[in-house]
């Protein structure tokens, strides 16, 4: 090929593709407009672990003549960082992904308007952090140590079944745990044991851990795939969600007839991490927005949550997928910190933390 | 040059600067000081004053000149091999190192896991052949994790850049010396290092710049124990939402990376000098002694084992299933298996976001297209400026802005653009377009400076003769610049290319969940628990390696017949 020809080849190509590339006609706004019949469209902010059944949407748009968007921003943290730098001129009408670790920020920030869906008469008060209503709980999960069975029974070893056990010489080495500064369970675990020892014995017990030989990774994957045993690694507990067990059977590559991973439960070794969505101040579709929460609280969105994002509902009324009910376990009780200390301790717990365990 | 028409060269490289790089930087910068009581300055000395941001930044800066340093070492030699030999298989070498530069860190990381890892292949390995209980290399988690991934990153760019202009170095120049009696060390001190001194500093300097902000790297391979300002600026960011704090380390960090650019482009403006190129077929021989045979070969050899065990370990662990163990009685058997590249194709769950392998190829090819028009349309003038403007005043302050995309917080960067880019008509905050653009920050300068250090070398008075002979500028460009250029335009397509497919802004930009690449693809199979999504995502890595091999190797052949009559 002759370099000749090659520059303005290049050229048309480019005016062909910025051609193709501008947005198509975008019916949002055009059939606002135009044609207040058409469907309206209702964008949801949303974090990168959002996954929803195509035809549980299809349902809510054709009930309600409407088109959702989604917009996904990064992590849960980066997700609302952005919603709140951008409050004068909101990104879209709902935040979904806003958890108890970050409520306060987000309610500080002041960017949600309240809604009393009717159906959060429907939904135990534990989940409902905010007395005002701007954030709805819509999910929770469980973060525990997890723990390889068959490694356990192979070592004819006793699994742990609480924080303290982690600490006993035989399970020396046999632990990794995610940095709580960059990974979301990680900080998870962080609260477990300031919530069990207190913000005054939380570093005496990681001290207890770094001398256990705690190996710890910046990032879940890491430690799940590439430490666990169960997958790449050497280590048999890993710090993961309440819904591991039941993901490993459904995502096994042949059917398995019981979960090849449990979980610790015992005194108080979870966090409950709950999620939230709120209607963002400036939305133009308030009607639309309150229509998509009280749908989230539906049967139909609850149910369909578990398969889609390994949480549960917050709906008691939602049926669990039959994985779930047998192969994973709610723990009676979590580790409890209210979002407020959360808010107040987060900086000077984690820089602590990094102190003893890291240096 | 006259300044008016240097100007205009400059023009639209800088419009579209200004509008997506320095605008939403700014408006990012100035909103997050006005959380501070401070200000800038408060904000600034409060940085400064951390010993944890000062162990950062000094921890940032060594590592980056040793894996700088090390980049060099492994690169220069196979930039020579390439540069001056012809071999069977060439082309292949290229592309194969041209892979690990568009792989995701994710993807990357998971191939050391498989090769390195607890329970990587050289551990298995090891421990069945030495009876170990445990394995004995410990290589994840730890310095040296980091420099050998910022090497295997970055190799390609030394070989793309040193080895492009290494190849268009007159041969004639060495014999002469040879024939006046100058030693083989002489020669190289004397002529190919100095000849050699602006593609090596333009080399060094973008891997520095890349291992400066190395992020998934460094949290991924490194551990927790390192941390480069980049991972700090986002743990304040998106963590802590200290956005003063997270600022001012952006701020830092860009100092850093403007005093760089402008000592380089000082020094490059001295360091080089008219040479006569000369086309490939001139300049490179076939291996014909048994000593260059065996000398060559080794060299390949080594640096092919470099680019493919870890990339060929990751392929391996894409077919083989590890089947998590329910029951003692049935212990882990690893067997082959296609099992995972088949569930790629099924939408199991029935969810909203899922989208086959070849829609996710299609977007990233899409957006790599863009991105490679887009930043070669961009990147050609200013190359031009530079290399025709010399030294004029213009050239001297806009040139060390260009490569400060690169070296600027992907984290900070992009909270801009949702701060800066927020009303119509520039409203692109959930626009598909916004990657593309985002990936041609990044990917221009890599173009001008592909460019540049080619066209700078084109005689003058090979325009002064068509000038002579009544060329206009635009037909002394076309028949005697772009022909001689050629090739250096396709690397710089080619660099384009794989920023492109490689970017992976999860953190940076707002996505469209409709619209993933392959890389964002990966990530989400990575980000849930369960052998078959890993697998999952080890098949789409492997895809993702297949594509963009594929790829280079195509724009490589695009050069056939190139500007070679010369």
């Amino acid at each position: 090929m002759n370099t000749k020809f090659l520059f303005p080849i290049f050229f048309l190509l480019a005016a062909l593709l910025m051609a193709a590339c501008q947005p198509a006609p975008s019916t949002p706004q055009v059939t606002q407009t135009s044609s207040p019949q058409g469907p309206q469209t209702l964008s949801v902010i949303t974090h990168d672990s959002f996954a929803v059944s195509e035809a549980v949407v299809a349902a809510f748009e054709q009930q309600h003549n409407a088109r959702v968007q989604f917009i996904k921003s990064g992590d849960a943290g980066a997700t609302l960082n952005k919603a709140i730098l951008s409050k004068d001129n909101p990104l879209g009408d709902v935040l979904f992904g806003v958890d108890n670790t970050f409520l306060s920020r987000a309610l500080a920030e002041d960017i949600f308007e309240p809604y009393n869906s009717p159906l959060l008469a429907q939904v135990p008060a534990e989940f409902r952090l905010d007395d005002q209503n701007r954030l709805l709980p819509i999910d929770y999960g469980d973060v525990c140590p997890n723990y390889d069975i068959a490694y356990f029974e192979d070592k004819g070893l006793a699994p742990p079944q609480t924080l303290d056990d982690l600490l006993e010489p035989q399970y020396k080495g046999l632990l990794v745990v995610q940095n709580p500064a960059t990974s979301s369970p990680g900080l998870a675990f962080l609260l477990t044991t300031v919530a069990n020892y207190g913000a005054d014995g939380y570093l005496e017990y990681w001290q207890g851990l770094a001398a256990n030989d705690v190996l710890v990774v910046n990032g879940w994957d890491t430690a799940y795939y590439s430490e666990f045993s169960l997958h790449g690694g050497t280590r048999p507990i890993v710090i993961s969600y309440g819904s591991s067990p039941p993901a490993e059977v459904i995502f096994a590559e042949q059917p398995l007839e019981t979960a090849p991973t449990a979980v610790v439960t015992g005194g108080r070794a979870c966090f409950r991490q709950v999620e939230f969505a709120g209607i963002l101040k400036g939305s133009q579709e308030r009607k639309l927005a309150e229509q998509w929460l009280d749908f989230m609280l539906s049967l139909e969105f609850q149910q369909d949550m578990p398969l889609q994002m390994f949480v549960y509902p917050v709906n008691p009324q939602a049926a669990l997928p039959d994985e779930f009910v047998r192969y994973s376990v709610i723990p009676q009780e979590t580790a409890a910190l209210s979002p407020d200390e959360i808010a107040t301790g987060r900086e000077a717990w984690l820089q602590a933390w990094t102190e003893t365990v890291l240096r | 040059m006259r300044v008016k028409s240097l100007a205009l060269l400059w023009m639209a490289p800088l419009g579209f600067l200004a509008l997506f790089y320095f605008y939403p930087l700014g408006s990012i910068l100035q909103l997050s000081f006005a959380r501070s009581a401070g200000g800038a300055a408060g904000a600034l000395l409060e940085a400064l004053r951390s010993v944890a941001v000062r162990e950062a930044l000094w921890f940032t800066l060594w590592q980056a000149a040793l894996s700088t340093l090390l980049t060099l070492l492994v690169g220069l030699p196979g930039a020579y091999l390439l540069a001056r030999y012809q071999f069977r298989g060439k082309s292949w070498l290229m592309a194969l190192a041209s892979v690990p530069f568009v792989l995701p860190t994710p993807v990357v990381a998971a191939a050391f896991h498989a090769l390195l890892g607890p329970r990587g292949w050289a551990n298995q390995l090891l421990m069945s052949l030495l009876q170990l209980e445990t394995p004995p290399i410990a290589f994840v988690n730890s310095l040296a994790a980091i420099l050998a991934a910022h090497v295997f990153y970055n190799t390609t760019i030394v070989l793309r850049v040193v080895g492009d202009f290494w190849s268009r170095l007159d041969p004639r120049l060495w014999q002469a010396a040879q024939a006046l009696g100058a030693s083989r060390r002489q020669r190289f001190l004397r002529l190919t290092l100095p000849l050699l001194a602006p593609a090596i500093a333009a080399a060094s300097l973008l891997v520095f710049i890349f291992d400066f902000t190395s992020f998934g790297v460094i949290l991924l391979l490194g551990g927790p124990r390192f941390a480069t300002l980049e991972v700090a600026i986002y743990q304040q960011a998106t963590g802590l939402f200290n956005l003063p704090l997270a600022a001012a380390l952006s701020l830092i960090q860009l100092v850093c990376t403007l005093s760089l650019t402008v000592i380089y482009s000082r020094l490059s403006a001295r360091l080089s000098r008219p040479l006569s190129l000369r086309p490939r077929t001139y300049t490179q021989q076939r291996l014909r002694t048994w000593r260059t045979r065996l000398a060559a070969g080794l060299l390949a050899g080594a640096l092919l084992v470099f680019f493919t065990l870890p990339l060929a370990a990751l392929a391996l662990r894409s077919v083989t299933s590890i089947e998590a163990r329910s029951r003692l009685d049935r212990p882990a058997a690893p067997g082959l298996t296609l099992d995972y590249y088949r569930e790629l194709g099924v939408n199991r769950r029935g969810s909203l976001f899922y989208v086959t392998p070849a829609t996710a190829i299609a977007i990233s090819l899409g957006y790599a297209a863009a991105t490679v028009l887009l930043a070669l349309a961009l990147g050609l003038p200013v190359a031009w400026a530079l290399a025709r403007g010399g030294d004029a005043p213009l050239n001297r302050w806009l040139d060390p802005l260009l490569l400060l995309p690169l070296g600027t917080s992907a984290v900070t960067l992009g909270l801009g653009f949702i701060v800066a880019l927020d009303r119509p008509p520039l409203d692109l905050r959930a626009s598909p377009l916004l990657p593309p653009l985002a990936h041609t920050l990044v990917a221009f300068p890599f173009v001008v400076r592909s460019l540049a250090p080619a066209l700078r070398s084109v005689r003058p008075r090979l325009r002064q003769a068509a000038a002579v002979l009544g060329a206009s500028p635009w037909q002394a460009l076309r028949r005697i610049e772009l022909p001689i250029i050629g090739r250096a335009l396709l690397v710089g397509a080619a660099f384009a290319f794989s920023i492109s497919m490689g970017e992976f802004g999860a953190t940076a930009v707002i996505a469209r969940p409709e619209y993933p690449t392959i890389p964002i693809a990966i990530y989400r199979l990575l980000s849930l628990p369960g052998s078959l999504n890993y697998g999952q995502a080890m098949a789409l890595s492997a895809i993702l390696m297949a594509v963009t091999a594929g790829s280079i190797l195509a724009i490589d052949r695009l050069r056939t017949g190139e500007g070679d009559e010369f």
